[in-house]
Formats: structure tokens, sequence, C-alpha cells
């Protein structure tokens, strides 16, 4: 038996006493020495030039430290490549304060800094600034004509497949057809933290930045490039993060500025945006979708496509995979995607939780539904009917795929075989239209590059560091978890550090790899110093273990032991004293197998079942009941992932009905810009909602066998809910968010 | 926020006030503050006392990540001033329960693991003992709705209604 088995259990979250004490500290939190705080201000015109500041008047306050502008902003690095991050999409990034150039509504346009919070922003709000306004483009329906094919994209981009059939005639002879057009507007992610930056200067052009990001690395190459610092002389460091789900994996301005200003200053800064601010940068595209399926006499897919178009910058060409899923989730053989960007004087979009997956498959999984009812078949049956067994966009089988075990599971769970096909068919004792739904996704397996260091001390301890995120995923716990269990110690005796580019290197945390990517290096680090642990314990006086290999020995209950014969076993910490060390240090790394992987598509699955009840006089939607069967291969933390699930859930409930970004074209600016006007649920609007774990075994992927459940639990959740509105209603809704203005 | 001056071009920028003591009761505990008039409780709190578990999400009254106990009263620490506070029994997360000594609220916190990023968490943990102090919320659909002035992004609000129902029934059983 063992004890110091952890991983799978539900291990609550090593980080919940600091959280929950209020003893964690994010990066606006860090209060050091003499600080002198920024705020921005932001451009209240979408596209100009700045033609003058006033900053005397304000420097004239007693207490107003400085006003930093692209007047006196300092000769900084000149190539767009020191700009870029790790997660830029091509084209030339964005320099905060560069030129008099305006070229997006709340650009930020000058930094104000004093010596007080209160005074910085009393004295960015008599700053006065005059622009000459040029005519502004921000209606994406205004370019459906003007689409273009990116022909760079951001790391993980991949173009749609080139067409396989004959997708236009298989769609013209189709038994039952569909066609129609899908559509969200801008969606911004919002996270509880404003972004905020605390500088501390520590002399001698040596800063450490505590900044709020979903990669520390990152932002350390972002800022040794620009700047021309050496790693020694700028750290970055982000113990906890308020929230990220893609908003942090660029680097944001504000570290841009509260560094600038530090080095300018030679003292500590801090910059935190306003919750208005969080709206000045990166958002969830605008997207246009259009879909047309056809199917055989069979209920098979005789034809599918699915072409996009999205909203980016003037500067750079945002992309993300909208249609790529569509070619494979449902076994076809006609088939075209098309994707194309159009350019408006908007910042450019950024990578929001499971992007282009969310929105690709709300379009797909929706149309799924309108095809079901045209062929006169259950939504759920006709999904099954076209299940793929392999990935006909790459041509390669699945390393793993549990999808027909979430829909048989999530259906049993749901009670679907209760469901009357008819829309409008039934109704609860009060009256109330009730509607049952069903969707699907599909999202990447994907591991990257990624360190750990591991030190095991004399009195049994062992720290493991990295600079990997923890942004509420429960990187702490996992890492945790992973360590103990590899060398067999007490979760107690093991200390997981993160967020600090002191520590070995971690790739932004996206992508839903953090698991597989920190925790394969975590597993491999831990090995490493059990192998030398190994060496000290044979060499201790009448060892039980000499001549044992690695294989032949297991880690547990704080002991190595034969496998062969528990019962031999020597103390771990009695190894490290016997061998005299004070401590086992080492470093390891890990990257994926790619000549294993190689023949696999690696993907996880997910099938969401949704219960709405609608008011057939106000159309008042509730989502009433949720279950959403999830196969990401295994689940480290039941407690933790399950908690990942459930928000996504949550998330994609305020994705069908309220989240909605609205822009007023006459001024080229986001009109609800804020919490209460940007909707997002509160507890009232949340009722039940269960998750499956669908047991999924895959040692291709990674050696822990993990997918990441990051971004799946959303896929299909905004279309289940679309899909039970219209089985209430009869009404279908093809534009999200569903208000009730639709149902009437 | 849109910055955008209405002040007359040639006209001198008005100086702010002058700076004041203030004094609060925080936690049991007296301190002393020179602050501008017009600063925020929940300024005070994070940028002079260095109690940085209230937390700012959005500085308008909108998301309930700054609630604190004033006279035990759940109040948005960013909708008030520290003036107005001076007599008043402020409880900030830091008063509740410390690491070593969770409050009940707090263990059952991490017990559902009723949190994912925390920011939220020390408002909502406020907000949950104010609730209790007012007593009126009893059934899980009571809960959900006086719950409601605290937004979660990670979108916890069924770990947060477990861990909150479970204290209001161990204090009404």
């Amino acid at each position: 038996m063992s004890n110091t088995t952890y991983i799978g259990k539900p291990t609550s979250r090593v980080d919940g006493p600091a959280k929950v004490t209020g003893a964690a500290k994010y990066s606006a939190e860090f209060n050091v020495p003499n600080m002198a705080y920024g705020w921005v201000v932001s451009s209240p015109i979408a596209k100009g030039t700045i033609t003058k500041i006033y900053a005397d008047e304000v420097l004239a306050l007693p207490g107003v430290v400085q006003v930093f502008s692209h007047e006196n902003v300092p000769s900084l690095a000149w190539f767009d490549r020191n700009y870029k991050d790790d997660v830029a999409p091509g084209g030339s990034p964005f320099r905060p304060l560069h030129d008099n150039k305006v070229k997006f509504s709340q650009q930020p346009v000058a930094l104000v800094i004093a010596e007080t919070l209160e005074l910085a922003r009393y004295a960015s709000s008599v700053l006065r600034i005059e622009y000459e306004e040029e005519k502004h483009e921000t209606s994406i329906e205004d370019k459906r004509d003007d689409g273009f094919e990116p022909g760079r994209g951001k790391t993980g981009w991949m173009p749609p497949p080139p067409p396989r059939g004959n997708p236009d005639k298989a769609w013209e002879n189709a038994t039952h057809r569909v066609e129609a057009e899908y559509v969200h507007g801008a969606q911004h992610h919002n996270p509880m933290e404003m972004f905020g930056t605390t500088v501390e200067w520590r002399g001698e052009g040596k800063i450490t930045a505590y900044d709020k990001t979903q990669g520390v690395v990152n932002v350390q190459q972002y800022l040794t490039k620009i700047f021309g610092l050496s790693k020694d002389d700028a750290r970055v460091v982000n113990l906890f993060m308020g929230g990220g789900f893609g908003s942090g994996l660029r680097p944001q301005y504000q570290v841009f500025l509260a560094t600038l200003a530090a080095l300018e200053l030679k003292r500590s800064v801090r910059v935190t945006l306003t919750r208005q601010q969080m709206f000045s940068f990166g958002h969830r595209p605008h997207t246009l979708q259009y879909l047309k399926l056809g199917t055989n006499p069979d209920g098979t897919l005789a034809a599918l496509q699915h072409h996009a178009l999205h909203e980016t910058s003037q500067f750079e060409d945002y992309t993300e995979n909208v249609v790529n899923w569509s070619g494979m989730l449902y076994q076809c053989e006609n088939v075209k995607l098309g994707y194309q960007l159009a350019k408006l004087d908007v910042f450019t979009p950024l990578d929001m939780r499971a992007p282009g997956a969310a929105t690709g498959s709300f379009a797909l999984e929706v149309a799924m539904d309108e095809m079901a009812y045209a062929a006169g078949l259950d939504p759920l049956d006709f999904r099954i009917r076209n299940y793929a067994e392999k990935d006909q966009n790459m041509d390669k089988p699945f390393s793993s795929k549990k999808l027909r075990d979430c829909y048989h599971q999530g259906a049993a769970k749901f009670g679907w075989d209760q469901r009357n096909h008819e829309p409008r068919s039934m109704q609860d004792e009060n009256g109330m239209l009730v509607g049952w739904g069903m969707a699907g996704g599909v999202w990447d397996a994907s591991m990257q590059k990624a360190a750990a260091k591991a030190t095991l001390t004399a009195d049994g301890k062992l720290l493991v560091t990295s600079a990997a995120g923890e942004n509420g995923t429960g990187t702490y716990t996992i890492m945790t978890q992973i360590a103990a269990q590899t060398l067999g110690l007490p979760i107690e005796a093991v200390t997981f550090k993160l967020g600090d580019t002191d520590f070995p290197e971690a790739p932004v945390q996206g992508g839903s790899w953090t698991a597989a990517s920190v925790g394969t290096a975590v597993k491999n680090v831990c090995e490493a110093v059990g192998e030398k642990l190994l060496k000290f314990a044979k060499k201790m006086d009448g060892s039980p273990l000499d001549g044992a290999s690695m294989d032949d020995v297991e880690f547990v209950n704080g002991q190595i032991r034969l496998r062969k014969d528990p019962n031999q076993a020597v103390v771990i910490r009695d190894v490290l004293q016997a061998s005299g060390e004070s401590k086992i240090e080492t470093d390891s790394s890990a990257m994926p197998n790619y000549l294993k992987q190689m023949p696999y598509s690696m993907h996880s699955h997910n099938a969401v079942f949704a219960e709405v009840k609608v008011d057939p006089d106000l159309g008042t939607v509730h989502v009433t009941r949720v279950v959403n069967a999830v196969a990401a291969g295994r689940i480290l933390n039941t407690k933790t992932a399950r908690s990942q699930v459930l928000g996504s859930v949550v998330w994609g409930i305020s994705m069908a009905m309220m989240e909605e970004t609205v822009m007023d074209h006459k001024f080229g600016r986001y009109m609800n810009h804020n919490y209460a006007e940007y909707h997002v649920p509160v507890n009232a609007d949340i009722h039940d909602i269960d998750v499956i774990f669908v047991e999924e075994e895959d040692d291709i992927v990674n050696p822990l066998g993990v997918k990441g459940i990051g971004e799946v639990g959303l896929l299909g959740v905004a279309a289940a809910i679309t899909n039970a509105v219209y089985h209430a209603t009869g009404k279908r809704v093809r534009e999200l968010p569903l208000y009730l203005d639709k149902l009437l | 926020m849109l910055h955008q001056s209405t002040k007359a071009p040639g006209e001198a920028v008005a100086a702010p006030p002058p700076t004041g003591t203030v004094r609060l009761t925080i936690n049991g505990q007296q301190r002393e503050l020179q602050i501008a008039p017009w600063t925020t409780l929940l300024d005070a709190l994070r940028e002079y006392l260095d109690l940085t578990g209230t937390k700012k999400g959005c500085d308008h009254g909108q998301c309930g990540a700054c609630t604190v106990l004033v006279n035990g009263k759940r109040i948005n620490s960013c909708l008030t001033l520290a003036v107005m506070q001076e007599d008043a029994e402020i409880t900030t997360i830091e008063g509740l329960g410390t690491q070593e000594n969770l409050h009940p609220l707090q263990q059952a916190f991490i017990d559902h693991d009723a949190f994912q990023c925390g920011y939220c968490t020390p408002g909502q943990i406020c907000s949950a003992q104010g609730l209790i102090n007012e007593g009126k919320a009893h059934t899980e659909a009571e809960i959900r709705e006086l719950m409601s002035g605290n937004i979660c992004r990670c979108g916890a609000y069924t770990n947060i209604l477990a861990a909150v129902k479970e204290v209001v029934d161990a204090k009404t059983a």
C-alpha cells in the first residue's frame, strides 16, 4: 500500500490557505519602498494624430513627478523583432508611446507619474491633450468583401487544410441541406484582477518586475530586447494571477510603461490599469461564420463547408483556428474550409479561452443541430452516425479518442433518452418551455519544452522550481502532487515554486499545455533526484538495494524499496544523512517525443448536454442544468480539474447568454467597457452543473498521459444552450448572445 | 477611462486639497494615516496599510472584490472614503482568520474548492460573513441571490454556494 499516491486524487489546493486569508500576493500588491504611481491616459479617439500635450500644466502640481509620452520617451529598440513576444502574430507589434499616431480607441498616449495614486489619477484627469481625428473603420460588416487569407500567423496557427472530395457538387446533390450564417461579437477576457505591474528599482539599472502575466519568461525576453537589459537586470515575477484566460499571454502595455518609468526615474514604479482600460487591448474577435451541410439518405454527412471571417488590427494579423476543427470532428469525404481576416482600427485580438474552437464549435454544432432536424434525426444519434474514427485533416489516427464514451455517459447522466424530439413539446409544472440540446468539441493535446529544478535536503524536504504560471488552474497543486508521488514523499514535505525568471524556463501558460509540459519536467527532475538517491542508497552499509537498478525499485511512503520485495527498503531521509551530502540538487527539462507522436493526431474531446427553461411570454431563458463529459487523458487532480470544467461551463453560459462588447462605430469605441454593462454571470445565474471525466489512457501525448483541461470544457457549451433554446421554443438563433429580444 | 479635460486653455490646473490625518480601526487595531481626503477605504487599505487581501476588481462597486465588513455589515470598500469610516469597526479578510487558524468560511472555501485564481475570494468570504450576520439567507436559492454582488470570473459559483451553505447550515443547526 502506498500513502504517497497523489496523482488522480482530489487534493485540496496547496495555495488555498494563502488565497482565502488574503496572504497571496498579486502583482500590484508588492509594496516596495519609495514607490511612485503611474496612471495611464487613454486616447478618446480611434484614429488620428496627437497634436499637443500640455504636460507642463500638470507637472506644475506639487507631487507630480513626470509625464511620459511620445515627446519624451528615450530612444529604444528600433526593429519590430525586439517588440515581438512568444505569442505575437505576424505584423508590427504595437509600441506604447512610440509616436504621435493613434491606432485604436483607448490607446495609451501618456503616463502620469506622481508620488501618490490619488495624485496620479487626479493629474491624469486634468492633462489636456489635443488630437487631429481621422476617419476610422471599426465594423466587420463593412469589410465582408475585404477579407484576406493571412500568410503569417502566430505559433500554433494552422491554415485550413485544402478542400477534399468535391464539396460543391456533393452539397448540390445532398438529400437534405442546411446553410446559414452564425455571428458573435467581440468579447473581453475580463479577469478579476486588472493588469498591473510593480517595478522594483534595485539600483544600477537593475529591476524586478512583479507583473500580471501568463508567462514571466515571455515578459523578460520582451523587456530585455526593448530596453537593452540583461536577464540579470530584469527579473520578472508573478506568484499569483487573478485570472488570465489568455489576456496575459502577451506582455501588456502596463509592464512596458512601468519599466520605462522606473528606468528613467531610477525608482520603483507601479502602474495598474482601470477596469475600463481592461478593454483597451486584446479580445475575442467579432466573427462571421458561414456553414453549408448536406446529408446522404442514410443520415451520413455528404458535404461540409465552413468559412470564417474575423477582425484583426491594422498592424498585426491575429490568427486562431476557427474552421479546422470542422474537418476533423465528423467523418465527411467532401469538405471545404475557408478562413479570412479583415483589418479594422482596433487593437489586435488576443487568444481567449479555447481561441477559435469556442467560436468554431458554436457555429458547427448549431449547424449540426439544424442538419439533424432537417434530416429528421435525433441530434445525438446524428453525431454518432458521423463519428470520425480518424483525423481526416491530417489523415492520421487519434492517439486516443473517447468521444463516444463522452456521448454515452453524458446522455445517460442527463437522461437524454427521455427527450421528445419535437421543438416546443416539453413544459415544466410552471408552464415554462423546456428545451434539451447537446453539442461537443475537440481541442489540441499539446506539449511544449519546459524545465524544472529540484533540491532535496537532508531534512527530507523537497523544493521544485520552474518559471511556470498559476492563474487559478491549480499548477501549484498538481506539480506538488507529481513531485511528491515521483519521489514517494508526503505532500507536506514538498514545495513547488513558480512564476519567477530566476527559475528554469517554462512556456507561457496557455493552450492547455502546462500540465503536460511542466508536469513532465517536474516528473523528470524528480526521477533524476531519485537516481542520485539510489546511488547513495546502494553505498550504505548493508544496503538491501545493493545491485538494484532504477527499474528494480520504487519510491513510496518516504522509502526506496525493491519492487519484488517491498520489505527490502531504506528510508529516503536516512540515505541523504548517510551520504554526508547536505542536499541533492539537479535540473532537468522535458520536450515532446516528436518521433513517437508523428504518426498520430492528439486531441481532447467533450460532449455537453444542456437544459433551458424559457418563459413563453417574456422570452427569459434560464440554463437550469448542464452535463459536461470530458475525455482529456489522465486527470491529475479530480478536485481542481472539476473546478476548471465547472468554470468552463459558466463561461459557456456567459458566452451564450450575456457576453458581448458593443462597439459604437461613430466613435470607434467599445461602449460597455465596465463590469456593470459587460455582463458575466453572477451566482444566481448558475444552477446545476455535472462534470464527468471519461477514462482515457494515452501514452503517446506525454509520459503523464495528460491532455489538459483548461479549454476543452468550454467547447460546445454555447451551442448546446442555443440548441436547447431551439428545442424549447422552435426559434433558431444564430447570433450570440441570446438576448431575449431574439426570442420574442 | 477616457480622459478629456474640460479645463479652459490657459487656466492653471487647480491643486488638489491637502492631505489630512485619518484614524481607522481595522481588525481591532488603531491605524493613523496621512492621506488625501478623497482616498477610498480600498486604496487606504491596499496602498497605505499593506492590507492587500482586499482586492480591487473594478473600483466602481460593480464586482464585489473589495468587500469588507464595516460594523459587521458588508460594503464595497471602493465606494466609501476612508475618512467616512473613522468611527467604524472595519474587518478585512486578514481579520477573519490566518493560515494557521482559518475561519470556518475560509476552511469551507478550501474544502469545496470554491475559488480558482483566488482574486475574488476575500470579497466572497467577507460577503458570506456579512450574509450570515444578516441572517436572511437559508436556502440555496436565497444564498445564490444574496451572494450575487460578488463576481467570480473563474466561475466557481456552484462551489461557493456549497461552501457558504455548509457554514450557514452549521450556524443554524
